[in-house]
């Protein structure tokens, strides 16, 4: 029971981390029409930026301060240079255009910050455990992943769908022309999102970079889960990627905690734990093809 | 449409270069020459074969490297067994390529008939997304298969025997793979000829309008799927036999990548554009990677230009290629 708790917490903290990204990706998608590859290039700018102050200055904030600042001006810089010519191409020219420039990122991150993976300790304030239930003892930090993970979906809630922001975004994505008939400056506006994806890809980071490896590549790996993410939720819906992270989260360290488990039940061990390593890392392709099944626009699309 | 007299003499020459590395390898006394036409030839059967579904059928997958790493890795995999690593389900293994062969193709076959049944529910960014988390799936199985060496890979003893023709020795091993290009490249030609691939096109251009001819679209794509995915299969098997190892590397996302990046910068729905293409980016890589070990520095945006300006890419521009 205790066990199972600890996995849903953990399911809940990878979800939080995972809509952050999500939530960025499927924005730029549903208002610009744009499959961006780079998206986990902002996340990983964004950890190395923030391991690099932190070694530097010691301080968290500065380090969570530069994080942001890095991913949020590269994610402006790359739809300056790039980007924006490929809003009116085929999806093709997008992918191709994005994956080149994942390509010089990681060649320019690991010039720029050397081969080896910069460490990156939990600040003070995050450090150590506390109690959530009787027995179980659980990170601070990923506490503080969960509730900042609460507070960007409230937060995209208020500015989608309560800001003046937010509805000319929603309005862009309904009929471009016409908004920009209206006075609107849609290229700024885009600009703007495409910002805010690179700012969100950055605060992801930066709750990541004390947990995980921080590494040339980490971009990728989880770029294509977000694609999982946003495939199951619906392409386009923020609503979409935060059902999709929940779920994807969930299956994810429940099958880590459980799968094994299961398969030595029934099989002898030395099978058992190739299959099982297996399983787990192909249990959200899974969950994905499953779901494609029975909607293949995923559970919450966008209005078509 | 290309141009009939120019594309006979383009594919006359391109044929003539092909058939005279080997001379030009012998005469420089630069037997890598030889290995670097025979990686051209290898990845120009998977550029040509993923061109079949992009070009002409609209379906843009990023997966593609899937297949290029289960056709490797079957040969491993039986090779692995035929050499010391005890049976497989009961079976001795053999090294006989007219056996294994076949067996990868089938289980490329039987993989795009299962990822293309799912992923063919959607199209546009949903289908790229799937055939990309498809491929990742695969990669993550290869590298989770401690058995057949996990992320180090399979070093294979031995190349796959054929009868009259000794794949061992590279030059022979290199007209092999010039033939089944020629060979595959020739049915690719007729495939988008017929009326199968008619309607292919006929989908692509307008799906509604195809649908109300009284076409179901999902056999017809479903289908030019798993012929694209056997094509890149049948790439993997040779790339297996020339490098004479295989890594979950070669069903690595970049690899698929790769793929679009080289029917790209051939020509889309060309099919012979992408042989050029492959020329070309094989040698870029080439000379870029022996001039700097930062070579993905300059490779990266090369790419992001070919996306943002090769609309029509070399086979385009040499002969008017398809517009759109």
């Amino acid at each position: 029971m205790i066990l199972l708790i600890e996995q849903l917490l953990n399911g809940l903290q990878y979800g939080a981390m995972l809509f952050m990204l999500a939530s960025g990706l499927t924005l730029i998608f549903g208002i610009m029409g744009v499959i961006n590859l780079t998206h986990g290039c902002f996340y990983m700018v964004g950890a190395y930026c923030a391991a690099f102050v932190v070694l530097q200055t010691g301080s968290f904030l500065l380090g969570a301060l530069a994080a942001l600042a890095g991913a949020g001006l590269y994610a402006v810089a790359v739809e300056l240079t790039v980007v924006q010519w490929l809003y009116r191409r085929d999806h093709l020219y997008q992918v191709l255009a994005t994956l080149g420039l994942i390509l010089f990122t990681n060649e320019a991150v690991s010039l720029i910050f050397g081969r080896r993976p910069p460490l990156m300790d939990i600040p003070p304030l995050l450090q150590g455990s506390v109690p959530v239930l009787p027995g179980l003892e659980y990170p601070v930090i990923r506490l503080a992943f969960i509730v900042m993970g609460g507070l960007v979906a409230l937060g995209l809630w208020l500015l989608v769908n309560h800001s003046r922001v937010g509805m000319l975004v929603r309005a862009g994505a309904d009929d471009r022309e016409m908004v920009a008939a209206l006075g609107v400056d849609i290229r700024r506006l885009y600009t703007l999102v495409f910002g805010l994806g690179g700012l969100l890809c950055g605060l992801a980071g930066v709750m990541a970079a004390p947990l995980l490896a921080i590494e040339i590549g980490m971009g990728e790996r989880v770029l294509i889960t977000t694609f999982v993410v946003i495939v199951i939720g619906g392409v386009g819906s923020v609503r979409g990627a935060l059902v999709g992270a929940l779920l994807v989260g969930m299956v994810d360290s429940l099958g880590r905690a459980y799968i094994p488990q299961l398969l030595q039940l029934s099989l002898p061990p030395s099978i058992a734990d190739t299959l099982g390593a297996g399983l787990v890392s192909a249990s959200i392709y899974v969950l994905m093809a499953l779901v494609l099944l029975v909607r293949p626009l995923g559970l919450l699309p966008a209005r078509s | 449409m290309m141009a009939p007299n120019l594309r006979r003499a383009a594919i006359t020459i391109g044929l003539a270069v092909f058939l005279a590395v080997p001379l030009l390898a012998e005469a420089s006394a630069s037997p890598a020459l030889l290995g670097l036409a025979t990686r051209i030839l290898i990845y120009a059967i998977a550029a040509v074969s993923l061109d079949l579904i992009i070009g002409y059928g609209a379906m843009v997958s990023f997966g593609h490297a899937m297949f290029f790493g289960l056709g490797g890795y079957t040969v491993g995999i039986i090779a692995h067994h035929t050499f010391g690593g005890g049976p497989l389900l009961g079976w001795a293994g053999t090294n006989a390529a007219l056996v294994v062969w076949p067996l990868a193709l089938l289980a490329c076959a039987l993989l795009a008939a299962l990822v293309g049944a799912l992923a063919l529910r959607t199209s546009g960014v949903q289908f790229i997304m799937i055939t990309l988390a498809f491929a990742q799936m695969v990669f993550f199985v290869l590298v989770s298969l401690q058995v057949y060496g996990g992320d180090d890979g399979l070093m294979l003893e031995r190349r796959n025997t054929l009868p009259l023709i000794d794949t061992a020795k590279s030059l022979t091993f290199y007209y092999l793979c010039l033939a089944l290009l020629v060979a595959w490249t020739a049915m690719c030609i007729s495939i988008v000829n017929s009326r199968f691939g008619l309607i292919l096109q006929a989908l692509r251009q307008s799906e509604r309008r195809a649908v109300n001819l009284g076409i179901r679209p999902f056999p017809f794509r479903l289908a030019a799927f798993v012929i694209s995915a056997v094509g890149t299969g049948l790439a993997g098997v040779l790339w297996a036999n020339y490098a004479r190892f295989v890594t979950p590397d070669m069903a690595a996302w970049s690899k698929s990548g790769e793929f679009m990046a080289i029917v790209v910068l051939g020509g889309l729905g060309t099919l012979l554009g992408p042989i050029a293409g492959t020329a070309v980016f094989v040698g870029l890589e080439q000379i870029l990677s022996s001039w700097t070990e930062h070579w993905m520095i300059v490779m990266g945006p090369i790419l992001t230009l070919i996306a943002l300006f090769g609309r029509r890419g070399i086979a385009g521009r040499l002969f008017g290629g398809r517009r759109d």
